[in-house]
């Protein structure tokens, strides 16, 4: 039982973790159509930004959250307008290949910075554990839990009720029809890749803070396609779900039976997601069979 | 994709077909061929070992280009057909004891069956679902591949030594002699590959899976099936990728799943993205582009020691940003690759002093 319950809540943090990066994601494929094979690499180049600010600049807390903010805004803007705009209407194979050279672009130049050896950062969350029901759960994942779904409502809201949000749905829905309505599509582009840097920020850092600050981090990240293709590439609850479940997925694996096998399973798993119901739980069933 | 040069007029349906219209052709046939003979006199053996290395990577890349460029299936599977090739050949020509060559056959052979196995996913998924599909299928080979379930593959070891080559009482000889002779084995094998792919593209075949990539369900509106076309491009394409793998491991005598992983994958495509989706002669400029890069960065960084001590301590990171950056640049100026440049060229000169 109290493995059980360790396990759920390395599980949920875990989960909690990767609907984070799923969410960027979701938002670029929602917004732009583009496959970011990069999202990863986000999470990493985030996790390093937050650890350049706290722990080289010296930063307090909030100066570093905030200056991770700002790079993770300016990489997101930056790699739209520099790579992904003049790949506007090129076949998919060249668009997933441009974000494929993104990726090792991105992960190599943070491997050149900061050498392959883990980064120790000061704990940021809580380090000490609390006992339920006989098992001792770390505070961190707990409140690693906790801060995933507080900035997962906050996005939710922001899409549901701000202007920019709306706006985004609209791109989403239909490019023509909301530049009519006077939507600037390439502002909502740039914002795309911006929202979706930041929550890979907060993702990276999360899941440097709980293991730790190396090239890790960007393997995990690869785990948000098996999260996106179970929850649907375009909806934004189906990372929820798609994350935790894929997070539990991969906890119980690697507690029950065998760490190797948990990072391959959610790879089966999607294999028969892909089988079966190729638009995920929650995606619009648009896909084209052929 | 398949550009025809300008100012060609072909006046029949065999002039048409021929793989070669001009005398111009021809004679860079001639020269190229007295270059490739040469080449191992000149070449010392560091150089002839990237040489062998280029002709291995111009298979795997020509089969590649045959599934991603022609068939328009995108794969990044790459590395984990590798393996296949790599192990079973490696394990039926050691353990089992069959002839190499036998060995390499059945290799290619199995490898096209796992190849349509995986391909099988590519019946219903397209563009990004069939290369999250792919992508899926390389971390499963790798895993398998480095689990090592029941130590059947490797015995316990986590690699395979890999006897020196030997067929029809012939073996290849000690180091003076081993790159040289590998070259010519691979050369060998290197430019059957690329004239029986470039010929695939003259047949009813290969045409069929260029309509697949260009308009899937037109094609089969005028009657190509689909299901057929498919399965064959991934089979006809891990059979040479397969063929690039057994070639590995032979070559370099131990096989071992780090040379099989998804940076491989990876790295394949950005050869032929490189080189040039849908050009065979584009999949042998990638494989030789992507091949001497990492040498060139690596004589950049060690001339530029003294002065940027920084490139040399961080060589691996630098290789791969420049990786990076070569397909990023490639796919945005020139996505079409170095083909289409080298086509350019020629039809710059042969206009000269017009432009087009």
């Amino acid at each position: 039982m109290s493995t059980f319950l360790s396990l759920l809540a390395y599980g949920l943090a875990d989960g909690a973790i990767l609907a984070l990066a799923a969410l960027g994601f979701v938002l670029i494929y929602k917004a732009t159509g583009v496959i970011n094979f990069a999202q990863g690499e986000f999470l990493l180049v985030g996790a390093y930004m937050f650890y350049t600010g706290f722990v080289v600049m010296g930063l307090p807390l909030v100066g570093a959250a905030l200056f991770g903010v700002v790079v993770a805004t300016v990489i997101g803007v930056l790699v739209e307008r520099v790579i992904l705009r003049p790949m506007v209407g090129e076949n998919p194979i060249s668009i997933i290949m441009v974000t494929i050279g993104l990726s090792m672009f991105l992960k190599a130049v943070v491997q050149a910075f900061y050498g392959t050896t883990p980064k120790s950062q000061p704990a940021i969350l809580p380090r000490s554990s609390v006992e339920i029901f006989g098992a001792m759960i770390p505070l961190n994942r707990l409140s690693a839990i906790l801060i995933a779904a507080v900035v997962l409502t906050a996005f939710t809201i922001f899409f549901r009720r701000s202007r920019h949000g709306i706006a985004m749905r609209a791109v989403a829905d239909d490019q023509q029809a909301a530049m009519t309505m006077g939507i600037s599509v390439r502002r909502i582009f740039a914002m795309a890749w911006a929202l979706a840097a930041v929550s890979a920020l907060i993702a990276g850092v999360l899941l440097g803070d709980i293991s730790a600050v190396d090239q890790n981090i960007a393997s995990f990240g690869l785990l948000v396609f098996p999260v996106v293709i179970l929850g649907g590439l375009d909806s934004v609850p189906g990372t929820i779900v798609g994350g935790l479940t894929i997070g539990l997925l991969h906890q119980f694996t690697a507690g029950y039976l065998d760490s190797g096998l948990a990072n391959v399973i959610p790879y089966i798993a999607l294999v028969l997601i892909l089988l079966v119901r190729p638009y995920g739980i929650f995606g619009e069933t648009r896909i084209e069979r052929v | 994709m398949a550009a025809t040069a300008t100012g060609i007029h072909h006046r029949s349906y065999t002039s048409e077909l021929r793989l070669r219209a001009t005398r111009a052709e021809y004679f860079r046939l001639g020269l190229m061929t007295v270059l490739l003979l040469v080449l191992p006199f000149v070449l010392d053996n560091y150089w002839l070992s990237i040489a062998n290395t280029i002709l291995i990577a111009v298979i795997g890349a020509v089969g590649l280009n045959i599934l991603v460029g022609y068939t328009g299936q995108i794969s990044l599977g790459q590395g984990g057909f590798m393996a296949v090739g790599a192990y079973s050949s490696a394990i039926l020509s050691d353990r089992i004891g069959l002839p190499t060559p036998l060995a390499i056959l059945l290799a290619v052979l199995l490898t096209a069956a796992v190849g349509v196995f995986f391909g099988l996913p590519g019946l219903r998924l397209k563009g990004l679902y069939l290369a999250i599909a792919t992508l899926a299928s390389q971390v499963i080979i790798e895993f398998l591949v480095r689990r090592d379930i029941g130590d059947f593959l490797t015995e316990g070891l986590g690699y395979i030594n890999v006897d020196r080559l030997a067929f029809l009482g012939f073996e290849i000889g000690g180091r003076d002699v081993f790159e040289q002779q590998w070259y010519w084995i691979l050369l060998v094998l290197a430019v059957l590959t690329v004239i029986s792919a470039r010929n695939i593209f003259r047949t009813g075949l290969g045409r069929s899976f260029m309509a697949v990539r260009d308009q899937d369900i037109a094609a089969e509106a005028i009657g190509v099936n689909l299901t057929r076309a498919k399965l064959t491009a991934f089979a006809v394409s891990s059979g040479f990728v397969g063929l690039a793998g057994s070639l590995t491991a032979h070559y370099s005598e131990v096989v071992s799943w780090e040379k099989f992983t998804l940076d491989v994958s990876i790295l394949y495509l950005a050869m032929i993205i490189v080189g040039g989706l849908g050009s065979i002669a584009g999949a042998v400029y990638g494989a030789v582009f992507m091949t001497l890069l990492p040498e060139l960065i690596r004589r950049l960084a060690n001339a530029l020691e003294s002065t940027m001590p920084f490139l040399g301590d961080q060589l691996p990171a630098v290789r791969n940003a420049t990786f990076g950056a070569v397909i990023i640049a490639f796919l945005i100026f020139e996505p079409r690759g170095l083909d289409r440049i080298w086509q350019r060229m020629k039809d710059y000169v042969r206009f000269w002093p017009f432009r087009y």
